[in-house]
């Protein structure tokens, strides 16, 4: 074992074989791939490491590294069109040389800007808090922290990440195109997504757009499948549902939610290709456009939004979910404090996992649907408060009277409360109908979901790669940067979206390429150019990250086996984990994941593999029975 | 060229940035400092914390009550002032739970920052606190629903008897209004019968059109409601009007609908404001294309007798446009005499069930 724990990081598949072999568990499967690994591609060992690896720990980092990737392009579009927003007047001539045609007379195309958010919208929605939040921890802590050797089928997880690559080079594609990408908005309604005469990004770009989100979806549900089998069959001895880390918790109800709604939106894109190239009517009714009346009859764009929402609100719970758990789990470990309240944190997750799917037309509150089902869906709506309310209330308690150590991981988690309170608050007045008539589409909205899911989102993702960085690579992130990371996002966040509450209460439109031409708006230039000026510096402050992240790859401090003194199984395990992550035996599971600063032990914490019959000291009545 | 100095000068900051980086961590590494320092760069965050309450707070107060005029537009409907009231109530109360649970994440960071020795205090659950702060604002959540409930069935409950009747139809990218005639009827409209005359597609075999007619700017009386009706030719738009708190979408195919009652004319709201360029706005609040942002229309509230002129000295779109009712009326002719029954089209032609139907 001390041998196995010595090898550098990406040992080769020999040894983590041995490793396999000595542990003894019946997983049959897993040594199946790996005599795949072994025999067959001998030769080009590295591509079916470090490429089409089947390791759960390397495709995490693939689906990290891409997210990261599609960070920064749906950054920079955002840096893109707040400069439009703040300077209506100004020139762009200067990014003629980037954007090309779409600049003319050093101005952005309105067109163009609108495709601008649009992707943006995509992009940080679907390809970085989906695939790169959800992908890179489910994957990455799901076997590690259950006690397994890998995914229930490392092969379907291999495929999750490629059929997201292949999605993710289609979406990238369809950028360059000459029509433009879709530029329909993110939630592409019909009839305008449906039409290439209404808007050029609906002619190729959207068709693109829709083939990228159908091998997206397939990627979600290889990916989900596995999650969901993973925990349920894969736990360790002793690792019963009621001692599971709340990150897996977190990770298992997101997976669920993706498997029984990501199907839905496919049936959706699936109706819109067949309204956009078949000549259906799903959509479609009673249109004339561009001198044509089209024949399209009888079909109804509010469906469309049914469809789409009933994805689009699990999704955004797919998208904050995995943060909860992450965040619960440092918060816990950095104040060297139980979690509080760990049944209530389970049971409010499984609240809102079941509430997420019966609020989807919260969105149609105005759209012209029935005002009776707006008046049902604003009382379910308004319940999810009561959940939410219920994990902010039990990470302050878990913070009170703690000991607490401020890593980069712990400030990202501290901030990640402090955005979903500002953000979630609002939601009461969204969900709202009466309230929403006023609020919908303005910036208020833009404002709330940009905090509740979007910023909070990117907090748990950063607390994630704080905290488990060194486990990943081996190494450690640097400190001072991360704490120089964090403060400045911190700031420049809420500088971004507490402006735009105002600038949404007087009823600020969103997805305007300039406010100039309305009295009523026009009165914000100043506040908008604050907002612009606010949200590109916040956009460079990351790139401290970028190069912390890609620094301490190659050059950070060396890490420890446990270096946060932490008690969950994925710290057991050597510093670079091989393919199969034990060398020897799994190891079994005694207690709960929170077991720190327990009365009358001698260090503070106890990792979930010490049984009670080690640690007499500090046991409670209850747990003394369960040693005899 | 410019393009190529600004990524130069954005590559000689990344080298000079590294550089400093790794001066940093040689002078840590003589220094003796590398190993985890709990000490200092802690309390110096757990400060920080503190600091960031304090002042994001103070700013957040500041800039709130700055822009609060700003974001206040004045109110001109009956239901306006109400949602208002409930809006302003409804952020009282978030706002406590904001300024309470920010108040205490921030707090306890602070004083619960790690001390040499302390022992974090083992409580992992007080099922009585729990039930508290889980009931608490079930009560909180539950008068709101009651309050935003009965509100929302008032406002979108069927309009009155007597309302004003205007018909608004969003087209890429603007608002073709239409107004019912002596009849208090508006007729059918098909869009097949949509062309750059007949841009909303009168279809004047019914009757009830014929003196239907449409104008550029919206005019309505003050203190009567109004019955905007609303119907898209194309892609999806939404009709909002910030001052009268009025928004709903226009969605081709189904005719939608709100109803408001405007508490004060144009001329009193620009007396009002000291504004005498003040105008009525309305936006399109949904997606809709290239020039979404341009789609606006104005609306002009009246005194109820300068409305009654304003209408009555209205033409009707059939006798502005007789081309169109003899075009119709040559059509139905050859129609007559192939097809036995013309009034089945007609039939087939009535509008859509409304979405909101009562």
């Amino acid at each position: 074992m001390s041998d196995m724990a010595a090898k550098p990081n990406l040992s080769p598949g020999v040894q983590t074989q041995g490793g396999i072999g000595t542990a003894g568990v019946p997983a049959t499967e897993h040594g199946d791939h790996l005599h795949h690994d072994d025999h067959e591609h001998h030769d080009q060992h590295w591509l079916w490491k470090y490429v089409f690896s089947q390791d759960h720990k390397v495709i995490a980092k693939q689906f990290l590294i891409s997210g990261m990737i599609w960070a920064i392009l749906g950054g920079t579009l955002s840096s893109l069109f707040r400069l439009q927003l703040g300077w209506p007047e100004g020139s762009m001539e200067w990014l003629a040389p980037f954007l090309g045609k779409w600049i003319v007379a050093g101005k952005l195309n309105p067109e163009f800007y609108l495709a601008l958010v649009t992707m943006h919208g995509t992009i940080m929605v679907f390809f970085v808090l989906t695939a790169g939040l959800s992908g890179t921890f489910s994957n990455f802590l799901i076997p590690l922290q259950v006690g397994a050797r890998d995914m229930a089928s490392g092969f379907m997880n291999m495929l999750s990440y490629w059929f997201f690559f292949l999605s993710s080079i289609i979406m990238f594609a369809s950028l360059f195109i000459e029509t433009g990408p879709a530029a329909a908005g993110w939630t592409i309604y019909p009839p305008l997504s449906a039409l290439p005469q209404a808007i050029p990004g609906s002619g190729a770009g959207m068709t693109l757009w829709l083939v990228s989100m159908a091998f997206f979806i397939v990627s979600q549900l290889l990916g989900g499948v596995n999650y969901v089998t993973t925990v349920i069959n894969m736990r360790t001895r002793g690792m019963s549902m009621s001692k599971l880390p709340l990150t897996i918790w977190a990770f298992f109800l997101t997976a669920i939610l993706g498997i029984l709604s990501f199907p839905v939106l496919f049936s959706a894109a699936l109706l819109l290709i067949f309204d956009r190239s078949f000549g259906t009517s799903f959509f479609l009714s009673d249109i004339y456009i561009a001198g044509q009346a089209l024949s399209n009859q009888g079909g109804s764009p509010v469906l469309f939004q049914h469809l789409f929402w009933f994805l689009g609100h699990p999704e955004v719970y797919i998208v904050i979910m995995p943060a909860m758990g992450m965040v619960s789990e440092v918060l816990a470990t950095n104040a060297r404090k139980p979690i509080f309240g760990y049944r209530a944190m389970i049971g409010s997750l499984i609240g809102i996992s079941l509430l997420s799917f019966v609020v989807w037309a919260h969105h149609m509150f105005v759209t012209g649907m029935n005002p009776f089902l707006g008046s049902v869906f604003m009382f379910l709506t308004l319940i999810i408060a009561v959940p939410s309310g219920v994990k902010v209330f039990n990470w302050l308690a878990t913070l009170w009277r703690g000991n607490i150590r401020f890593t980069a991981a712990m400030l990202f988690s501290i901030g990640f409360v402090s955005l979903f309170i500002s953000g979630g608050l609002t939601g009461i007045i969204l969900g709202n109908a009466t309230l929403d008539i006023q609020m919908h589409n303005t910036y208020f909205v833009v404002a709330h979901f940009h905090l509740v899911m979007g910023s909070s989102a990117f907090f748990g993702l950063f607390a994630g790669v704080y905290h488990w960085f060194p486990k990943m690579f081996g190494r450690m992130m640097d400190e001072k940067l991360g704490y120089i990371h964090f403060w400045l996002t911190f700031a420049g966040v809420y500088l971004v979206f507490m402006p735009m509450h105002y600038v949404g209460i007087a009823g600020f439109p969103r997805r305007y390429y300039a406010w100039t031409g309305f009295d009523a708006f026009s009165q914000f230039a100043d506040l908008n150019r604050f907002i612009s000026i606010a949200a590109i510096l916040a956009f460079f402050a990351q790139f401290v990250f970028i190069f912390n992240f890609f620094y301490s790859i190659f050059r950070g401090r060396r890490a420890t086996q446990n270096p946060w003194n932490s008690t969950t199984l994925e710290w057991t395990t050597p510093v670079n984990p091989g393919h199969g992550n034990w060398p020897g035996e799994i190891p079994a599971v005694y207690r709960w994941p929170y077991d720190y600063s327990k009365p009358g032990s001698d260090v503070d914490f106890i990792p979930q593999n010490v049984p009670y019959s080690k640690t007499q000291s500090s046991n409670f009545p209850y747990e003394q029975d369960a040693v005899e | 060229m410019t393009a190529l100095t600004i990524l130069l000068v954005l590559l000689l900051l990344l080298v000079v940035f590294g550089l400093l980086f790794r001066l940093q961590i040689f002078t840590s590494i003589f220094s003796g400092t590398f190993t985890r320092d709990i000490g200092m760069s802690n309390s110096v965050n757990a400060i920080l914390m503190l600091v960031f309450l304090v002042f994001g707070g103070a700013w957040f107060a500041y800039s709130f009550v700055e822009n609060f005029s700003k974001m206040n537009p004045p109110i001109a409907s009956v239901h306006g002032h109400e949602m208002e009231r409930m809006f302003w109530i409804t952020m009282a109360v978030i706002g406590v739970a904001f300024a309470i649970t920010q108040a205490l994440l921030f707090w306890y960071s602070y004083r619960y920052q790690y001390k040499e020795g302390r022992r974090a205090y083992f409580f992992s659950h007080n099922n009585k606190i729990e039930v508290i702060w889980t009931v608490i604002p079930a009560i909180v959540m539950a008068a709101l629903i009651f309050a935003g409930w009965k509100a929302w069935t008032r406002i979108t409950g069927p309009a009155p008897k007597d309302s004003v009747v205007v018909e608004l139809m969003g087209k890429q990218f603007n608002w073709l209004v239409r107004y019912p005639g002596r009849d208090m009827k508006l007729g059918v409209v098909n869009y097949r019968m949509i062309d750059a005359v007949n841009e909303f597609g009168f279809d004047l075999s019914d009757k009830a059109g014929l003196d239907d007619f449409t104008t550029n700017e919206i005019h309505v009386p003050k203190g009567v409601p109004v019955l905007i009706k609303i119907r898209s030719r194309d892609v999806l738009h939404a009709v909002y009007m910030p001052h009268f708190r009025v928004q709903m979408y226009a969605v081709p195919g189904m005719p939608t609908r709100f109803w408001f009652t405007p508490t004060m004319t144009t001329d009193e709201m620009r007396a009002k404001l000291g504004n005498p360029n003040f105008n009525y706005e309305l936006a399109c609040n949904q997606i809709c294309g290239g020039s979404h942002f341009a789609m606006k229309a104005s609306l002009v509230v009246d005194e109820p007798e300068d409305y009654q002129n304003w209408f009555a000295a209205q033409q009707s779109f059939s006798q502005k446009n007789p081309e169109v009712l003899a075009a119709l009326k040559q059509k139905s002719k050859t129609l007559v005499s192939e097809v036995t029954a013309p009034a089945a089209e007609a039939k087939e032609t009535a509008p859509a069930p409304l979405a909101a139907s009562y």
